[in-house]
């Protein structure tokens, strides 16, 4: 039976896949069609699954049918967004007496790997929209969380995080904008590159200099659109993820209260990098749902297309890669939800584990 | 999308295989009393008996007016507005509540449940009740005398000319 180990099971693999789908299809099942193998809904609690089936009837009604027309005429779905916030995805990880649904952490990457088979681009902001109304909700003392974490929860208003410049991007800790303290104001100077949504939305969570050089000399103060001196550069032209604009933020001599700063001075990096754990796993969560659409894409093209007189299912170099294509993407999966509840139960692999799982899913499902 | 709360009626043994329309609609319309219900919502007809029966039964149990094969309902005050779809196309009624209804397929597309409240439906309560606590008899009017399955599709026959055709219809009395 079994002739060459490895090579027969990948073989397997891939006509599994391939039967599966044909399986399913004949039973006439309620499900989408996921092959067996990828379906990402193993190993979850009831209540998961409910959460992702949510997400994604969501994607699949809501996000899909206009994903080719938002990235073409770069549109930031506004409406559809706050469709989503009504059900919840406003603030998924915020605790619920700010108006959060305060899910866990795994939680949250189930969800944004159901909503980004939708569409991957609108999901990634919806991911950093949630991790700055986090930032807030986890930072912010009572009044400033009840100043903003509503809106942000709700979509009513929406988010930004301000991290990188032109002068620093891999080291972060060198940021330049400076904010000065004047009374009982900070006047911020400076510019921040690439960051998403800028110029459309309307809270941008900036992470600035109050100190000395170095990590210890950061602060984070949340700055409102229409501060004076407070401008966008151009809309910047982008290869993909056309759904959310990227803008140059620029601060001239803008004035923030310091009732907006988050937490103490000095602690803006610990915050703006404790932000930036979930983030990652987040984005990677992205990729996933990316990576799941892809394959399920492929493998219907497979069954359907028709080369030298069979359908492509039947070659075994396709079987083969196909089956790669799905151990990846479930082994990038178990990375991402390892690292997720890491960071829920704050290990001390927490931070390493989402790094590891943001580089190895974003490579990976690009591929 | 969900409910407030939920009642189990726990129905086992003999009683669950004679389970039918009757039964179901003794039990909706014990509860319906005792609830105090106003309207009562049910599907037209399950996909397993195909019966289409419950909620017409459970109305006349009642002695309420009943709206059958929804597609659309309007709450009016004390009337209820329903149209009703039908073999001659749709028909409008108004019907008194306390009333039953049944869901047809173009009633409603279901909303999608919230975060928030997926999460709050773990702690709803379902109450647990027996058939005898609501004072019903399930014994069922019925027997099932045999179940057989459809009939093997025989080997059909090739003919080689139309007369042939024709002449086998004959011989075996189709013609």
């Amino acid at each position: 039976m079994a002739v060459l180990g490895p090579l027969s099971r990948i073989s397997r693999l891939g006509c599994n896949l391939c039967r599966n789908h044909r399986l399913v299809f004949y039973r006439n099942s309620q499900k989408r069609g996921i092959s067996s193998c990828i379906d990402p809904s193993y190993g979850l609690t009831d209540e998961q699954k409910e959460f992702q089936k949510v997400a994604f009837d969501f994607a699949a009604n809501e996000m899909a049918p206009h994903m080719a027309e938002w990235d073409q005429k770069e549109i930031f779905p506004v409406e559809t967004m706050r469709k989503a916030a009504q059900l919840g995805f406003g603030g998924i990880y915020v605790r619920p007496e700010v108006g959060g649904s305060g899910l866990s952490r795994l939680d949250t990457s189930i969800i944004f790997e159901a909503l980004s088979t939708g569409c991957v681009s609108t999901t990634a902001y919806i991911s950093i929209h949630n991790m700055c109304a986090w930032m807030i909700d986890t930072f912010g003392n009572d009044e400033q969380r009840k100043r903003f974490c509503p809106d942000l929860c709700s979509m009513e208003k929406f988010a930004s995080y301000c991290l990188t410049e032109p002068g620093s991007g891999s080291d972060a800790a060198s940021l330049l904008t400076s904010a000065q303290r004047k009374g009982d104001h900070y006047i911020l100077n400076g510019s921040k590159a690439f960051i998403s949504g800028g110029g459309d939305t309307d809270v941008y969570v900036v992470m600035c200099r109050t100190g000395s050089k170095g990590p210890k000399g950061i602060s984070c103060l949340v700055v409102e659109k229409g501060t004076p001196g407070l401008s966008f550069g151009k809309k910047e032209k982008k290869v993909g993820w056309n759904s959310q604009p990227t803008r140059a933020v620029i601060f001239e001599d803008c004035a923030v209260p310091v009732t907006c700063r988050l937490g103490n001075e000095g602690q803006g990096f610990n915050i703006a990098m404790k932000g930036l754990n979930g983030g990652r796993i987040n984005i990677a969560s992205c990729s996933l749902g990316a990576a799941h659409a892809s394959v399920l894409l492929a493998r219907d093209h497979l069954l359907v297309r028709k080369q030298f007189g069979e359908t492509l299912a039947n070659n075994q170099f396709l079987q083969f890669k196909l089956a790669e294509m799905a151990t990846k993407l479930v082994a990038s999966r178990l990375l991402v939800r390892e690292a997720a509840t890491a960071l829920q139960e704050n290990r001390a692999d927490a931070v390493s584990l989402c790094s590891m799982a943001k580089l190895f899913v974003t490579d990976e499902c690009f591929n | 999308m969900g409910a407030d709360r939920g009642i189990h009626v726990e129905v086992s043994g003999k009683d669950y295989e004679s389970l039918g329309p009757l039964q179901v609609s003794k039990i909706m319309a014990a509860l319906a009393k005792k609830e105090e219900a106003q309207l009562i919502i049910l599907g037209k007809q399950a996909i397993d008996d195909d019966c289409n029966q419950t909620g017409q039964m459970t109305a006349a149990l009642l002695d309420w007016p009943q709206g059958t094969f929804a597609s659309e309902v309007s709450l009016d005050g004390d009337n209820v507005k329903v149209v009703r779809e039908i073999d001659g196309g749709l028909e409008t009624i108004r019907i008194n509540t306390p009333a039953v209804l049944t869901a047809d397929l173009r009633l409603n597309t279901p909303r999608y449940a919230t975060l928030p409240n997926i999460m709050k439906a773990k702690k709803k309560k379902i109450a647990n009740v027996k058939p005898a606590d609501l004072g019903v008899d399930l014994t069922s009017r019925l027997e099932v005398l045999r179940v057989d399955e459809p009939p093997q599709r025989q080997a059909g026959m090739k003919v080689e000319t139309v007369e042939d055709l024709v002449a086998k219809l004959k011989d075996a009395g189709k013609v």
